[in-house]
């Protein structure tokens, strides 16, 4: 060998060498330094969940009557992975002899259908959606819906025959409407989770499934995390190809909680055809401004526990069926629900309407007047109407009733009384050119929270608002352009149907293009001060204000939910009243209100709905309102609450009703009110209120909770719980007193027979039935 | 030839002597055998039967087969092949020169007939194989690497006296004879062997004293033939994609770069002691195609984890000492460039088989020597190990 074959030999030495350390180092790095990585990755590559929906909770009443529970059906179901690995003669021989079970005598079933129903969407040869199936393949892919027990049973016991082939239990939502009350926006709907729920659980101790079913608005969106429960995942191993291998691990479903609600569904009922009524009334009244009858577009009622903040009813006009959710709505129906045209039901505008409080705002002006050292007594001069500048501002239809104290100008509701004090602000503020102002009732208003939540419960709450200085330079500097143009071009538009209007415009047009236009205006604190102008309160604001005012000044929040309580009846949670601050007013202001508001129902705007009404022993503090809009009709308000007497025990309820567009809110809604206080305290006629003509069951609302029964019945609130049967009860040979089915669907007959059966998990199982 | 040393023949011939005696004689076979290198293979050939019985149990219990079928197919591949290593290593190398031109004849033959329709048989896009009854086949492309270790030694190892280094007729004559075999397997298409071919030509041309200034240009001439094919088109477009993938592991997760990638998934999942034999879920789940063959170490990686894995590489490495001791110390310039060739085969395929699964080479079609399923390679690789002990024992002591 020569030297030059020796040296490359040394040199093919070092090379292998170093080859082999190079493998030897990839190894280290990718099994040592980021093996974790990997090992993860394999995981997630190999192991996919199969996920059991849990039963969601019920929403009960008061009473304990569900507003939502569950229906079982029974579902056939086939699992794909089983039948993929069969022979295609066996495989269509089970979906041919499953077709000839699921088959009636009106509907035959063939197994190319069944066929068709688990071939994923995409795949060579499979039928178009929605036949074929889009969902996971690792999932049993249901293919029968609402089966008759009978036939799954038949299939279950010749397992052996029907490989694949599962009968499963699925439960619907279904709306049993106790006392016929509707509740659709308080109970809300639930739909399929879409991605940015899905991924936004993913860091909760709860995260959600692509499959599952989540609260989308209502007490099913706010207490979606205790109703839901949690899925059962089954985890199982898969090949590349996505055939099961076996199965790594296996959680059960844990059923959902029960939300047990303050509302009472015989209360809520009375307020939803109240509402109704009211709105009839409305429709029945001519409106000499727009000279035609009122609208009355929508109504929105409220009726708070006035010391707790419950809420024990709380409706709206118009509304809807919410058995439109049960299987999805479509297309059509859910346009119908959101539509200009049909009035928009989904909307709940008890809390998401808002609306220019008109006189009923005059609680927060005489406050601020009280607090300010106006005195009660006056004397105030009422006169018919009031001039500011140019401009004559008047008592609705013009009344006057001379010298009054401030009580009577709340009762009569004058206007001018207020005009005068509030244009004397304006002016003592400095005018247009203002110098540090005081702003004693846009100030009060903040104070009392109106242009905040009021914190209850429900999702969409919207937020009231005021026009303060600087909201109305904001505002004028935005629109600033928009004005002069129109101030220029007038409203061309406009002035094809109604001339008049249109000069108006535009003068207000010219007015706000002036430099000046952005300054506070004697016009703005007038018609603030009266709850006209830009002033917009939700209707649950303005019950919850009202409730502070009888209770003596607590703002509590408005709770929808009384508890939580789980699938047996457990108590899980229970929501005690929640402080959302106090009005800031004093006490003798506060005594002031509490006197004068009784005086609108007996001597004020609130006489002629309340005559008859046994108001010498069950007084009703009371404000209307009659806000106008522009370019619509009146919105009336009746806000109140009673009974109104401190001799006679504590305020109980407070009552809040307006129509939009509905004319004024005496006449409208206040026979409304007076109809609910007749029902809630149990009055007939003029008599003394009795407690058993109460439409409440005892006359009181109730303060314990709702009772399961071992049968998964639920029974009012102390009720005593029922002993179960003493008897031998097959092959389980007992049953859990306090373990009710977490289904809470009807008792169907059959069902814990072919639970077991089909064998449910452990949780079912439990509901041992005495058959 | 020259005479004086001890032939294996003679040991064979010597009669009336006890067969045990005749083991432990320092002539005999048995006793100039490199034990060292028959352990380290057998290891190897041990942990590639588990491995290749754990990479298709599961496949073939899934597609209703027998699940030990390929076990027993491998097991017999291993003794045959052990029969042939045993038969190469016994006839003396240096009469391997008359049937050179046989062995050479006969595998340009075999890879001229997989290319003749109604005879070759296709796999994963290559035309390589021939079939023959009860489920084998033959690849003729890794007999040439056994005839072209043979050939090309004999070419250059024939020198006149004084001469240095091999003479420009001499290396043309080798390249030449390279060039049938190599044009025969490209057009297969067959890269990897194409590859493993011309780093034998390179490192047996280099231990043979060729000059430097001749190997570059050679290696200039073969960048500019890469260069060209893919500009040609004379690589299929999965061959050229497999490249990409490579450069660009993320560039096509579900296709060329998927291999790749659940490889690299399968050994990186392994960690320090890996899940345990027939436990991987990435080779149960068959997440890595041709686990018993080109992808064979992934199941080491995931199964065995680095400990296992990483023993493998350490036996190829013994394997690969003791091939290149057996080059140095070989008795003439012939067997010194038979076991370089082998050396550079098998150091390539170890080090293009195993850097793929670790995402640090190009997919190509090449099987990890004494581990991968498949008879041809096998085969080849025991003739191979037959060469290299026959060298080794007829050294001169």
């Amino acid at each position: 060998m020569t030297d030059r074959s020796r040296l490359r030999l040394v040199v093919l030495q070092v090379l292998v060498l170093s080859l082999l350390l190079t493998l030897l180092g990839r190894l280290w790095f990718l099994q040592i330094l980021t093996g974790d990585q990997y090992q993860s990755e394999a995981s997630k590559n190999s192991v996919r969940s199969v996920v059991t929906t849990a039963v969601r909770g019920q929403i009960l009443d008061d009473q304990g009557r569900s507003f939502v529970r569950n229906r079982t059906t029974l579902v056939v179901t086939l699992d794909r992975t089983v039948l993929e690995r069969m022979k295609t003669a066996k495989e269509m021989g089970v979906l041919n002899a499953l077709g000839r079970r699921l088959s009636t005598r009106t509907a035959k079933v063939t197994g190319e259908e069944l066929l068709g129903r688990i071939q994923l969407c995409g795949e060579k040869g499979a039928p178009k959606p929605p036949v074929c199936w889009s969902g996971s393949p690792f999932q049993p892919i249901p293919v029968a819906k609402d089966v008759p027990p009978s036939v799954a049973l038949g299939i279950m016991e010749r397992g052996e025959d029907f490989p694949g082939v599962a009968a499963d239990f699925e439960a619907i939502r279904e709306y049993p409407y106790p006392s016929k009350a509707n509740a659709a926006h308080l109970l809300g709907y639930i739909g399929p989770a879409s991605g940015e729920e899905v991924s936004a659980s993913q860091s909760t101790d709860r995260p959600l499934y692509a499959s599952d079913q989540v609260g989308k608005a209502g007490l099913e969106a706010e207490y979606d995390q205790y109703l839901r429960g949690a899925p059962g995942v089954k985890k199982v191993a898969i090949d590349y190809g996505g055939r099961v291998t076996g199965t790594v691990s296996e959680t059960p479903a844990t059923p959902g909680d029960n939300i047990v609600t303050n509302i009472d569904a015989t209360v809520q009922k009375a307020l939803e055809d109240q509402l109704l009524a009211a709105i009839a009334r409305a429709r029945g009244q001519y409106d000499k401004n727009t000279r035609k009858n009122y609208v009355a577009d929508s109504a929105s009622g409220i009726i708070l526990d006035v010391n707790t903040g419950r809420v024990v009813a709380l409706a709206s006009v118009p509304t809807y069926d919410p058995s439109i959710w049960i299987g999805g709505a479509t297309a059509k129906e859910y346009s119908s629900l959101t539509s200009d045209a049909s009035g928009q039901p989904l909307s709940f505008r008890a809390l998401a309407g808002r609306y220019a409080p008109g006189s009923t705002f005059k609680v927060i002006s005489a406050s601020a007047m009280l607090d300010h050292g106006y005195s009660t007594v006056g004397p105030y001069e009422c006169p018919p109407s009031y001039n500011v500048g140019s401009s004559v501002y008047g008592n609705f239809e013009g009344e006057a009733f001379g010298k009054i104290t401030l009580k009577k100008a709340i009762e009569v509701s004058c206007d001018t009384v207020f005009y005068k004090v509030a244009f004397g602000q304006w002016i003592a503020d400095g005018g247009l050119k203002p110098s540090q102002p005081k702003d004693i009732v846009v100030n009060e208003a903040l104070a009392w929270g109106v242009a905040k939540k009021t914190g209850i419960d429900l999702p969409a709450e919207a937020t009231g608002s005021i026009l303060t200085r600087k909201d109305r330079y904001d505002t004028w500097v935005a629109n600033r352009a928009t004005y002069c143009s129109r101030a220029q071009n007038g409203y061309p538009e406009i002035a094809k149907t109604d001339r008049n209007r249109a000069l108006q415009l535009q003068a207000f047009a010219r007015d706000n293009c002036a430099p000046s236009g952005g300054a506070y205006k004697a016009g703005d604190a007038v018609n603030f001060i009266i709850g006209q102008g830009d002033t917009l309160f939700t209707p649950i604001k303005m019950a919850q204000l009202y409730a502070a005012i009888a209770n003596g000044g607590t703002l509590w929040q408005p709770q929808v939910a009384k508890a939580v309580l789980g699938p047996d009846g457990s108590l899980v949670k229970r929501f005690t009243p929640k402080s959302e601050g106090r009005l800031p007013i004093s006490a003798s202001t506060l005594a002031f209100l509490q006197d004068a508001l009784p005086g609108v129902t007996t001597d004020g705007t609130g006489r002629y709905p309340f005559r008859g009404f046994p108001l010498a022993q069950v007084p009703i503090a009371a404000k209307t309102g009659t806000a106008e809009v522009l370019g619509k009709q009146t919105t009336g308000w009746f806000a109140s609450y009673g009974p109104a007497n401190a001799a006679k025990g504590a305020p109980k309820y407070a009552i809040v009703m307006m129509v939009s567009q509905g004319g004024t809110g005496a006449l409208t809604s206040g026979q409304s009110v007076n109809d609910l206080y007749r029902a809630l305290l149990g009055i007939k006629g003029a008599s003394v209120p009795n407690p058993k003509l109460s439409i409440l069951s005892g006359g009181v609302l109730p303060v314990g909770l709702p009772v399961f029964a071992y049968d998964g019945r639920i029974l009012p609130p102390g009720s005593k719980a029922p002993v179960p049967p003493v008897r031998t009860l097959g092959p389980s040979g007992s049953s859990s007193p306090s373990g009710p089915g977490p289904s809470g669907s009807s008792p169907a007959v059959a069902e814990p027979a072919i639970g077991a059966a089909l064998g449910f998990g452990s949780a079912r199982r439990s509901r041992a039935s005495p058959l | 030839m020259t005479s004086g040393y001890p032939s294996a023949a003679t040991g064979l011939g010597s009669r009336g002597r006890s067969l045990a005696s005749r083991a432990i004689d320092r002539e005999s076979v048995l006793r100039r055998l490199d034990w060292v290198l028959v352990v380290a293979s057998m290891a190897l050939l041990a942990i590639g039967t588990m491995l290749v019985w754990s990479a298709t149990k599961q496949k073939e219990l899934d597609l209703g087969h027998d699940p030990q079928g390929f076990l027993r197919k491998h097991l017999i591949n291993i003794s045959l092949g052990l029969v042939l290593g045993a038969m190469t290593a016994l006839f003396d190398y240096r009469s391997l020169r008359a049937y050179a031109p046989f062995v050479y004849v006969a595998s340009v033959l075999g890879l001229i007939a997989v290319l003749a329709p109604g005879i070759g048989s296709t796999i994963n896009g290559a035309h390589s194989w021939i079939q023959l009854p009860a489920g084998f086949s033959i690849q003729p492309s890794e007999f040439a690497k056994v005839a072209l270790c043979v050939a090309l030694p004999m070419l250059l190892a024939e020198r006149r006296d004084a001469e240095t280094e091999p003479r420009l007729k001499d290396v043309g004559t080798a390249l030449g004879v390279a060039l049938v075999p190599i044009t025969l397997i490209m057009l297969q298409p067959d890269l990897g062997t194409t590859i493993v071919i011309g780093v034998i030509i390179l490192g047996v041309l280099a231990v043979a004293s060729t000059p430097s200034r001749w190997i570059v240009s050679l290696l200039l001439l073969g960048s500019a033939g890469a260069g060209m094919a893919i500009k040609l088109g004379v690589l299929k477009d999965y061959q050229v994609n497999r490249f990409a993938a490579f450069a660009n592991p993320d560039l096509d997760p579900q296709g060329a770069g998927y291999n790749v990638r659940q490889a690299t998934i399968a050994i990186g999942s392994g960690r320090l002691s890996g899940t345990g034999l027939f436990k991987g879920s990435q080779t149960n789940g068959k997440f890595v195609p041709e686990q018993q063959t080109d992808f064979v170490f992934t199941v080491a990686g995931e199964e065995l984890g680095f400990v296992g894995a990483g023993l493998i590489i350490v036996l190829l490495g013994v394997v690969l000492w003791r091939a290149m001791r057996i080059a140095v110390r070989a008795e003439d310039l012939f067997g010194t460039l038979m076991a370089t060739g082998i050396v550079c085969w098998f150091t390539f395929q170890a080090f293009e088989n195993i850097g793929m699964t670790l995402g640090i080479m190009p997919v190509t079609g090449v099987p990890l020597p004494l581990v991968s399923y498949g008879g041809s390679s096998m085969f080849a690789t025991m003739m191979a190990l037959g060469l290299l002990q026959n060298v080794h024992m007829r050294r001169s002591s």
